[in-house]
């Protein structure tokens, strides 16, 4: 379980889905999903492979063009947002892809700045030095910086993606399986990093695994995805407190994974 | 919003339909270029390292093919103009042919092998490692920065390598003659350029420009659409080979055409 109790505002959700609707030709993968996530929560979305899960949060972001349903981020609806204004918007929502992402023609160093450098012109070159070392640290990546992409590990991957996320300070995180494929003293290591994400830079995130280890360790609220829509939604006790051939059915996945 | 219902059906058929949205498509690439390409903010160094790699990457088949079209296309001319007693008119006769068709020509085909299957693969490995996607969540336009500085750089490189290219191909064919008819230097340069108009010139020049674009758009175009996979990769190269160089032939009947019109 958690090691600190977060402070989540009720009140307040910063992205509300409803009646979210996307299919690619014949194959409908969202069929009417409905979330809210509120400020300070950690929210645990699990599903099978195939269920959408990336498809949910590529929506959120507008990389994806949703079919029907409304999709509300930081009070902003995001499908009719113009260029210039879903430009504005990202740079508050945190995007880690399932598979790091990392530029690979650039240094570690250079994938942290390249962000930076185009988004806050104004930055003098000492302050992003700072801002990439502070960030590096947190992740506990400082030796890395010179390194390429192909020269890290799996894992290091994924937190440097994370680290990248981080840099422009977005109020809002989205991890994509962020510890997928991963042993399991790292994959502690990734839960404790989203946890001092969410307490050290208040935000909210919306983290996609299977990993029940995950889910238990970093999730507020856990929602169950399943044939296009949330078949559960509550704290990880609620969920799986009462349904054992749930619990069955991850465990069982988990062990084929 | 109520969802609304997509069939699969083809229009006509799967393959005429796609054919029809990749046209559609690459106009809208095209007219997005033109549309950002004078907005803020200019990715000079970008641009200026693809200039340097395109340069880099084919300067040395440039070189060689460049040498080696002038000395074989004098040997293999020889002949003929020998049968009238007019090998005095192999300056000029090869000076036209190379600045004309053949420089414009051979420094495409190289590029659009050398440049185009790399852009087409470099970008295609982006999409599909999701390095595009990751450019866009945080902010920055991949657009910019991956296509409006190679399709640019390709445009500029292109005129360059086919004067070089050209000059090059002037050296094979002055080494010929001199060894066989023993022309000097001086005679060679006069001959060879006399009969070089302006608008040969021009014309080769505008050719260059666009059989650049050309290669730059469309292997951009084929990179930011590969589809998933590693398969992916290999395929948008060599897509972006075959369709640019397919693309520069009938651009090539097109201005040959034009170019005889105003002649
Ligand atoms: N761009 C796309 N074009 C066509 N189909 C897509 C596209 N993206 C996703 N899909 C389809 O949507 C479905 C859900 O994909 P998604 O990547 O969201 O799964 P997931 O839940 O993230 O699975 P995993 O746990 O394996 O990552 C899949 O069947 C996939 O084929
Ligand atoms: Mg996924």
């Amino acid at each position: 379980m958690k090691s600190f109790i977060p402070d989540i505002d009720r009140q307040q959700t910063v992205i509300s889905i409803r009646g979210l609707y996307k299919s690619f030709g014949s194959n409908h993968v969202l069929r009417g999903v409905d979330l809210d996530l509120h400020r300070g929560e950690n929210i645990v979305v699990l599903g099978r492979s195939g269920t959408g899960k990336s498809v949910l949060i590529k929506v959120i972001v507008g990389l994806l063009y949703p079919d029907a349903g409304t999709v509300t981020v930081l009070g902003q609806e995001v499908p009719e947002l113009d260029a210039h204004a879903l430009r504005d918007l990202r740079l508050k929502v945190g995007f880690c892809f399932q598979h790091g992402a990392l530029y690979d023609s650039m240094t570690v160093g250079e994938n942290l700045a390249f962000p930076l450098k185009r988004n806050e012109p104004g930055m003098s070159r000492k302050e992003r030095d700072k801002r990439i070392e502070m960030v590096l640290e947190a992740i506990g990546l400082s030796h890395t910086i010179g390194q390429m992409p192909a020269e890290l590990s799996g894992g290091q991957r994924k937190r440097i993606g994370i680290g990248r996320t981080l840099i422009l300070r977005p109020e809002i995180m989205l991890y994509d399986e962020p510890t997928a494929g991963l042993d399991p003293i790292t994959c502690t290591e990734i839960n404790d990093l989203i946890n001092e994400v969410q307490h050290r830079f208040k935000t909210s995130s919306i983290i996609i695994t299977h990993d029940l280890t995950c889910a238990k360790s970093t999730g507020d609220t856990i929602a169950v995805l399943k044939e296009g829509r949330f078949i559960r939604q509550g704290n990880f006790n609620d969920v799986f407190g009462s349904d054992e051939a749930l619990i069955r059915e991850f465990y069982e996945y988990n062990f084929i994974q | 919003m109520e969802p609304i219902e997509q069939s699969d059906k083809p229009v006509i058929s799967k393959q005429v339909d796609g054919f029809f949205i990749t046209v559609y498509e690459i106009f809208g690439f095209i007219s997005r270029f033109f549309r950002e390409v004078l907005r803020r903010p200019f990715e000079t160094r970008e641009f200026i390292r693809q200039c340097f790699y395109i340069g880099n990457r084919s300067l040395p088949l440039i070189s060689l093919t460049g040498f080696i079209t002038g000395l074989v296309f004098t040997k293999q001319s020889r002949p003929s103009l020998a049968e009238f007693g007019a090998t005095s008119w192999l300056p000029s006769l090869i000076s036209i042919a190379i600045v004309r068709a053949l420089a414009p020509l051979v420094t495409a085909l190289i590029c659009a092998g050398r440049v185009g299957s790399s852009i087409g693969a470099e970008l295609a490995s982006m999409k599909v490692t999701e390095q595009i996607d990751a450019m866009e969540v945080s902010a920055i336009n991949p657009f910019k920065y991956l296509v409006m500085t190679r399709v640019l750089a390709c445009t500029i490189c292109l005129p360059l390598l086919m004067c070089y290219n050209g000059l090059i191909a002037l050296v094979g064919a002055f080494v010929d003659i001199h060894l066989n008819e023993q022309t000097s230097m001086d005679t060679f340069i006069q001959n060879a350029f006399t009969n070089i108009s302006f608008l040969d010139l021009a014309a080769s020049l505008v050719k260059a420009l666009v059989y650049g674009f050309t290669i730059g758009i469309v292997s951009c175009y084929q990179g930011f659409h590969a589809s998933q996979g590693t398969e992916g990769v290999g395929k948008s190269a060599n897509v972006s080979v075959v369709v640019s160089m397919f693309l520069i032939f009938i651009e090539e009947v097109i201005i040959v055409q034009l170019v005889n019109m105003i002649r």
